[in-house]
């Protein structure tokens, strides 16, 4: 079951170097450093309120760090904006709560950022579309809206349309946690689908399965620190940190 | 010299009708324009745009219009310009408008979830482009009602107008009043001309919210 078609390169596109983050007086980012190489796929877990999210977010800037470097593709986000826009170009993200916007069709959903970020023609934008659509398998449901779609397919129609902007990189923020049961496993395999192609990852999880099968490297993090990270044979069989351990035992326990 | 209450009386208060009716347009569209700069300001991330488009709203929703159309009017003659009451009326409803518009907006703008903004962030869409595509299209389903209900506002606020001179129908009924001496058959019938415009945009506001109460297409 275990994807590994495609090794993961040399090249590092994600870096970062002593990020630090504070809500006020609490911080929520420990001296984080982490390196994501292209075609790697790292599953994030920890506990609730372990900064897991907040460290994804920090990526495409959707929350700022106050100290530390990161560094996507090259670029090094820094106060202006054409860095940021450089850097969100390139990088895809799915939310929790799926987040389509409900006055747009799927296709219209899918075409927005290509027509207006990118600039591409409309019918190259439709195009895009449609094929991402066929490659998360809803291409039938092009023309509804949001509202109408169950969540499994509303998650499959965010998927298709970050990939419509061709990203380098791809973040999950717990693309399964707001989902029925029976419509996690359809996301799950549309991800699967996008690690075979060598897309590099980084997903925020509790679906140990998923971390078992697909990622090269599993991260576990705790009062928003890098507690602990390894391979998932290492990972789930072996963990050094007294912290991993029990997180384990509990989200595996049953 | 009292004349009775006739016809050419009543044909002369609904003859002033448009004037109510187009200084309330002007009101409405000048103050709409600026009342949506006056909600970005107050939505925006940028503090001093937060803190001006704020007291924008307090002075002119913490005064009352009839001073505000005072001090447009008399100001302007004390700085030396000379303003008909024309131009002072549709200053002045325009700027007060678009402070109660601008609130109303800002309320509707953060009605939409903060997940919109991060999607279309992460999609690498700017602001203006955020605003225009994803953004507004959604705070304008939630702000119709509610902007239709506040025009009844404006047509009712017009009025006050009269009191710097400016012929509209509150106005043409002092003068029909002052010629006839019938102030509650006159003043009864200007009531019932204003309650003829605003009902049906009570209605219509009403209509619209239970539409778009009802459950997403």
């Amino acid at each position: 079951m275990a994807v590994m078609s495609e090794p993961m390169s040399a090249d590092v596109v994600i870096r970062m170097e002593g990020v630090q983050k504070w809500y006020d007086h609490f911080q929520v980012l420990k001296d984080i450093d982490l390196e994501v190489h292209r075609g790697e796929r790292i599953v994030i877990c920890g506990p609730s309120g372990s900064g897991k999210s907040t460290l994804i977010r920090c990526i495409n800037q959707l929350e700022r760090h106050q100290k530390g470097r990161i560094t996507v593709n090259g670029v090094e986000l820094g106060p202006h904006h054409r860095q940021l826009d450089t850097v969100r170009r390139e990088v895809g993200m799915v939310f929790q709560s799926f987040n389509l916007f409900p006055h747009l069709t799927v296709l219209e959903n899918c075409m927005l950022a290509p027509l207006k970020v990118r600039g591409v023609t409309k019918d190259e934008a439709k195009a895009t579309a449609i094929r991402y659509l066929e490659r998360v398998r809803i291409p039938e449901q092009a023309d509804k809206y949001p509202g109408q779609l169950s969540g499994g397919q509303q998650q499959r129609v965010a998927i298709a349309r970050s990939l419509c902007m061709n990203p380098k990189v791809m973040l999950f923020d717990e693309p399964t946690s707001a989902l029925d049961p029976e419509m996690v496993k359809e996301v799950l395999d549309t991800m699967i689908g996008l690690a075979e192609d060598g897309m590099t990852m980084l997903c925020v999880t509790h679906e140990m399965g998923f971390a078992k099968s697909v990622a090269h490297r599993v991260i576990f993090m705790d009062r928003g620190e890098i507690v602990e990270q390894n391979t998932p044979e290492e990972f789930f069989t072996a963990p050094k940190s007294e912290r991993t351990r029990s997180f384990l035992g509990q989200i595996l326990a049953h | 010299m009292i004349r009775a209450f006739g016809y050419n009386e009543f044909l002369f208060l609904l003859s002033a009708v448009q004037w109510t009716l187009l200084l309330s347009a002007i009101a409405f569209i000048g103050g709409g324009i600026v009342g949506l700069f006056v909600a970005l300001g107050r939505t925006s991330d940028v503090k001093p745009l937060r803190w001006l488009a704020t007291g924008y709203i307090q002075v002119f929703q913490g005064t009352p219009l009839l001073m505000q159309l005072f001090l447009v009017f008399f100001g302007a003659t004390v700085m030396g310009i000379d303003m008909s009451p024309w131009v002072a009326a549709a200053l002045g409803l325009t700027l007060n408008t678009s402070a109660f518009l601008g609130e109303i907006w800002r309320g509707c703008i953060q009605s939409v979830p903060r997940g919109q903004w991060e999607a279309a962030s992460a999609l690498g869409l700017r602001y203006p482009g955020l605003m225009r595509y994803v953004i507004l299209p959604q705070a304008v389903k939630v702000a119709v009602p509610p902007t239709v209900g506040y025009l009844v506002q404006v047509i009712k606020g017009t009025s006050l107008a009269a009191i710097i001179g400016f012929v509209e129908l509150t106005r043409a009924g002092q003068i029909v009043n002052n010629a006839t001496f019938q102030p509650f058959l006159v003043f009864g019938i200007v009531a019932a001309i204003y309650f003829a415009l605003c009902w049906p945009l009570s209605l219509l506001s009403q209509r619209l919210e239970a539409r778009y109460a009802a459950p997403t297409r």
